[in-house]
């Protein structure tokens, strides 16, 4: 199978640190891959680069299987990868429709934006992700719990993501029946066919939800696992540099 | 919640509310004075100048900016507005004579002179990154200063623009009614109804969320400066056309008035919340206060008074909802 987004030596030097130093990553279509790696393994730097918000110095970026070169987000959204970022980026004033379609409004007479078409589809679109919202749809995000502000930051980049969504840390905020409830999203999103790449420390959490699972450490690839061939303790062992299973990289 | 309370928390029905309060009290204290259609239609027009530059404001406030600078694009537009007349030939104009040229000339002045401060204001505060307030206070200054050195320091009287400042195309409806009111619409459409609008809530509520989603802040910003200092150019025009004259040192509390209008309408300071409703309200509330005082014989100045209580209660308010928000 032809991954939906792949890395393959990737560098990227900020002055003189090293970030990544011959990373390779792979994401396959309808699995869930979780990156996981100690603080500053290059996980984030890894994700900028294939979310177009970073340029590599070295290496190849291949999006279904034909090498790329992302000039940056846009390059990256308009070819089916979209990025949920630990912050959001939601606009709180702004109701779910509208922070879904914020930048792709849907249009009426070119300069008019046409609400309520905007919120059936949300609509429409949440409850097929099962996202269910307990606020109003006229409600501002700012309204919501901290869950459901993921939620709909995950759900908006569902919508859109043709390829693969990424997503930073998505449960790392949240409390037990929220990450539950995310969880079930990041599956529901897999079982689309999308390709789901997930950046997480919670180690058994990891586990249970990825079909594959790389391990970064620094700045270059040392494991990988197909689901159910390691368990927390190899994890542990490969992000300390105790295990590896990967050839030696440069 | 229910409906009702929910309702009762939008700071902009607080405010109307407050507005139709004011209005009963002062129908009761003087009636048959007060509450006549040629009271309303004379406040109206009184308020119809500051509403055009209010509309402006509005946009600039939603992306958490603020213009000061809407007394010198006021005065600039009269000053270039008469220019525009002197090299035509209009500003001899008797009154009573209809010459649209004349008109159409002044108004493009005007607008010039709206779309140069606005560009300077979007250029400094978008692009080189200056706090609006610092960046709109300097072309306040300078913008006053041009318009001194441009007229030496005296004003230029013309009745050219009379047919716009002083007809009623609608019968007993004096013009300046009509043409608030489509600056009105236009600023509702543009605000609540285009994309426009859309990306201006987006980035006043998180500029970072609108930069990711691929809008290009800087140049929306300009655009929304541009907007400020067209509906003060524009607000220009209107003074000469409705006062005959230009009034170089007659605007130097709008701005202060436009953003308290635009405040009192549950327009957030912080960006992101606002209403072209809202500041409609926003602009009557010191206009029928002011109005109701002289007409029920209470000294004026109280009018400055109530208005500033009533500006920080309704700023208060919309802290407090801001605050329950983010605790939520």
């Amino acid at each position: 199978m032809t991954p939906a987004l792949a890395a393959y030596n990737i560098v990227k030097s900020f002055g003189q640190v090293r970030a990544l130093r011959g990373a390779s990553f792979e994401a396959y279509p309808g699995e869930v891959t979780a990156l996981v790696g100690d603080n500053g393994a290059g996980k984030s730097t890894l994700i900028k680069v294939l979310s177009g918000a970073l340029i590599a110095d070295e290496g190849e970026v291949r999006v279904g299987g034909e090498a790329v070169h992302l000039t940056g987000p846009q390059d990256a959204k308009a070819r089916g990868i979209e990025t949920v970022y630990q912050d959001l980026a939601l606009a709180p004033d702004l109701d779910a429709a509208a922070n879904v379609f914020l930048g792709r409004e849907l249009r009426r007479l070119r300069f008019l934006h046409d609400h309520a078409e905007m919120r059936r589809r949300t609509a429409t679109a949440f409850a097929d992700l099962g996202v269910g919202l307990v606020q109003d749809m006229r409600q501002p995000v700012a309204a919501f719990s901290g869950g459901q502000k993921q939620s709909v930051a995950i759900a908006r980049a569902a919508m859109w993501a043709s390829n693969v969504i990424v997503m930073d840390e998505p449960t790392a905020a949240l409390g037990v029946i929220q990450t539950e409830k995310v969880l079930e999203l990041v599956a529901r999103i897999r079982d689309r066919g999308v390709a789901v790449v997930f950046i997480s420390h919670n180690l058994p959490q990891v586990l249970d939800v990825a079909d594959r699972i790389e391990v970064l450490r620094l700045g270059a690839r040392v494991a990988r696992f197909r689901r159910g061939e390691s368990d927390v303790d190899r994890l542990i062992a490969a992000i300390s540099g105790a295990y590896t299973n990967e050839e030696a990289q440069k | 919640m229910t409906r009702a309370k929910e309702i009762l928390r939008t700071p902009t029905m607080v405010t109307f509310g407050a507005l139709l309060l004011i209005i009963a009290a002062f129908s009761i204290m003087a009636p048959g004075l007060f509450n006549t259609p040629g009271n309303f239609l004379q406040l109206a027009q009184n308020v119809a100048i500051l509403t055009v530059v209010s509309v402006g404001t509005t946009f600039v406030i939603i992306t958490a900016g603020v213009d000061l600078s809407i007394p010198s694009g006021i005065v600039l537009g009269e000053v270039f507005a008469v220019h525009a007349l002197e090299m035509v030939g209009g500003l001899d104009t008797q009154p009573g004579e209809v010459h649209i040229g004349y008109v159409f000339a002044a108004l493009g002045g005007a607008i010039l002179a709206g779309l140069s401060i606005g560009a300077i204001n979007g250029i400094v505060v978008a692009y080189m990154k200056v706090p609006p307030l610092l960046a709109t206070l300097g072309t306040l200054g300078a913008g006053l200063g041009v318009a001194l050195i441009l007229q030496n320091g005296v004003n230029t009287s013309t009745y050219a623009l009379d047919p716009i400042g002083h007809g009623s195309w609608i019968a007993g409806v004096p013009n300046l009614i009509p043409i608030a009111l489509i600056i009105v619409v236009a600023g509702y459409v543009l605000l609540h109804m285009a994309v426009f609008g859309r990306h201006t809530f987006a980035i006043g509520s998180n500029p970072e969320a609108a930069r990711r989603v691929g809008i290009n802040v800087e140049r929306h910003l300009l655009k929304v400066y541009l907007i400020g200092g067209v509906t003060a150019g524009f607000a220009g025009f209107l003074s000469v056309a409705y006062f005959s004259t230009t009034s170089i040192g007659g605007h130097s509390t709008d701005n202060l008035q436009a953003v308290t209008a635009v405040a009192l309408g549950g327009t957030s300071l912080f960006g992101g919340v606002g209403s072209i409703i809202g500041t409609l309200i926003g602009v009557w509330i010191p206009a029928v206060l002011k109005n109701g005082f002289v007409i029920n014989g209470v000294q004026p100045y109280w009018q400055d008074v109530a208005v500033g209580l009533v500006l920080i209660v309704a700023v208060w308010l919309d802290q407090l909802r801001r605050r329950s928000r983010n605790r939520g």
